[in-house]
């Protein structure tokens, strides 16, 4: 077993650290429903950890716990070697994570670049009345987040896009926007909630590319939640596999695949 | 043709970013700030003035307080009306308290007030949408109006139960009182109207508008990449009542001078800046100015064409005024709910292709 503070070197090269985040224990019930049952598992600095798992066996209750939409009634997060006190969701934002969703949560009125404008909010601080007046700070702050949301506009390449009400733009296009908006925040986790749900098979290689781009390119940890297991194992370093709110599996794609348990929950098994 | 970007190119973003991105849009409204400041004072008179500038002038600063809070923020509000009052009220008592010190900073301080009271009556948004916090907000018009006319502290025990505007001068120009010249008062609630108009552009183009603009437009997803539902609501209320009160104590001090608040200030004020807004434009600054202009000048219009030109009685003509603004405010609704100023986008964006449409 890996050990909390040394990393490993992946397959192809790549470094990872040490634990970013640490579910332990984790048991999330509604009323008498049990969505998650006693769940552990850590991610590591850098990696692309993958959450998969036949429908309804709670992967997005999962991440809606990391990103503190739900809070569990069991359990602990750990973050950055400290236990988080419940917290408000825009609080967890603030510490750096940041999320897409498997429903596009855009803001429809806005043009793109003000959508992903908005995703720097944890790094813009001007006061109302500097902003009032647009003068020194409110402006040079703008100036300054502009530039970083241009880098990231370019990589994702949305350029032409950029002054276009984002209620009009076609399903991958949005998914890119969405995944342009968490971006620019410059998150420590990203989490991605079935970023290739509804996209054809270009879109899904566009979508994987820009995913491992962006691993690669900002060394952003990235915890990812899809269906297509072609996907997953060619993307992922670590996988989790849930089924009916328990995990019955977590380790590299490999060793996921063999396993008896992974193989029944979504094969099915013949009853004796 | 008329109307051509062509040739303008931005290299910086602060370029990027400004109010007026296009040049030609830029000198118009250079030149529309030069006409209103140095050549419509010396040609108005008090006719125009009073049917035609100072309600235009003032309704358009309340109609951006309340864009900022319906149309930016989504959180829809009918206590316009009251929070007016507000900002007479507390005009009305600074005035009164403090004679010395000058109106300028009366008309400020009453909208730092209704800043207050608004944000108070705005908690209830923090946990109710939509049409429960319109009726919300409608408490808070009948219980102010209410309590304006029953608290006889509000208007110094006089026995009219009226608030009248002492005479108050700025640089020794009377700017209320029955002495006020016309052009003073108009280039007095100019000042205030640019100002205004100035400030929430530069909020709604930066981070704050974002941030209340992710609000309206989705507030869960706002909430998960980092709003504060809390702040970014609680602002909106207190940026919207501090313009609703600049433009309550405007109203009061400069334009009528005397005020039955009950009369003045009711439900039908908080309806006609909302109809303002929804003929305007939600969420655009000029969309105030455009549903300011809209609902001052067609009742003048009717006026002067029925009355004046057809000589058709005067309680016909009010009817009408009455049903074509209903029936306005329904065809909007249903055909561009973004109100005028998006006819007038996508009148621009026809004019740039025109005469060739490709």
């Amino acid at each position: 077993m890996l050990d909390a503070t040394e990393g490993y070197i992946t397959e192809d090269g790549r470094k990872i650290g040490g634990v970013v985040m640490e579910m332990k224990n984790i048991t999330l019930r509604f009323g008498g429903v049990v969505a998650i049952k006693d769940i552990s598992f850590d991610i590591r600095e850098g990696e692309i950890r993958a959450i998969i798992g036949p429908n309804g066996a709670g992967k997005s209750s999962m991440l809606n716990v990391i990103s503190g939409f739900y809070n569990p009634q069991e359990g602990e997060v750990w973050y950055q070697g400290q236990k988080r006190p419940p917290m408000k969701p825009f609080e967890v934002a603030q510490q750096g994570i940041a999320r897409t969703f498997q429903n596009i949560a855009l803001f429809e009125g806005m043009t793109v670049l003000d959508n992903v404008m908005t995703g720097r909010i944890r790094q813009m601080k001007s006061g109302l009345f500097a902003q009032a007046f647009w003068k020194g700070k409110a402006e040079q702050e703008e100036t300054k987040n502009r530039a970083f949301v241009e880098k990231i506009i370019d990589f994702l390449e949305i350029q032409h896009i950029r002054k276009t009400p984002v209620g009009r733009l076609p399903y991958g296009l949005k998914k890119r926007v969405e995944l342009a908006r968490a971006l620019a925040a410059e998150p420590s986790i990203l989490l991605l909630d079935e970023p290739m749900a509804g996209m054809n098979v270009e879109e899904k290689e566009d979508m994987s590319r820009f995913v491992l781009d962006v691993n690669d390119e900002f060394g952003t940890t990235i915890v990812l939640i899809e269906h297509d297991m072609g996907v997953v194992m060619d993307l992922s370093d670590r996988v989790v596999v849930m089924d009916y709110g328990q995990k019955i599996g977590d380790g590299s794609p490999d060793e996921v695949r063999s396993n008896q348990a992974v193989i029944d929950a979504y094969l099915g098994v013949a009853h004796e | 043709m008329i109307y051509r970007e062509s040739g303008d190119f931005s290299t910086t973003y602060q370029q990027d970013s400004q109010t007026f991105p296009i040049r030609f849009d830029r000198y118009r409204y250079y030149v529309l700030l030069v006409l209103a400041f140095a050549v419509v004072p010396f040609i108005i008179n008090d006719y125009w003035v009073n049917a035609v500038f100072l309600p235009f002038l003032i309704y358009s600063i309340a109609a951006i307080g309340l864009n900022i809070l319906t149309g930016y923020c989504g959180q829809v509000s009918l206590g316009t009306g009251a929070f007016m009052a507000v900002g007479a009220y507390a005009c009305y008592k600074l005035m009164t308290a403090f004679p010395d010190i000058n109106i300028f900073f009366h008309i400020i301080i009453s909208g730092g007030i209704t800043a207050g009271v608004c944000v108070l009556f705005g908690l209830p948004s923090l946990r109710i949408k939509g049409f429960y916090l319109a009726v919300a907000t409608l408490a808070a018009q009948f219980f102010l109006v209410w309590m304006f006319n029953k608290v006889s502290w509000f208007y110094n025990y006089s026995a009219s139960g009226q608030i009248n505007a002492p005479e108050r001068t700025v640089f020794g120009v009377p700017v209320t009182g029955a002495q006020t010249e016309p052009w003073a008062a108009y280039l007095f609630c100019l000042v205030f109207t640019v100002a205004c108009a100035i400030i929430a552009r530069n909020m709604t183009r930066g981070m704050q508008g974002r941030q209340w603009m992710a609000i309206r437009d989705m507030d869960i997803a706002a909430e998960i990449i980092g709003v504060n539902p809390l702040k970014a609501k609680l602002s909106a209320f207190a940026v919207s009542g501090f313009f609703v009160g600049l433009a309550g104590a405007l109203f009061f001090a400069v334009y009528l001078g005397a005020v039955e608040v009950g009369e003045v200030f009711g439900i039908t004020k908080s309806f006609l800046v909302l109809f303002m807004i929804i003929i305007g434009g939600l969420g655009s600054i000029f969309g105030c100015f455009a549903g300011a202009a809209f609902l001052v000048l067609l009742p003048v219009l009717l006026k002067n064409v029925l009355v004046g030109g057809l000589g058709w009685p005067t309680d016909l003509a009010a009817h009408l005024e009455f049903m074509i603004v209903g029936a306005l405010i329904v065809v909007f609704l249903i055909l561009e709910p973004h109100g005028l100023a998006q006819l007038w986008r996508v009148a621009k964006e026809k004019l740039r292709l025109w005469p060739f449409p490709h």
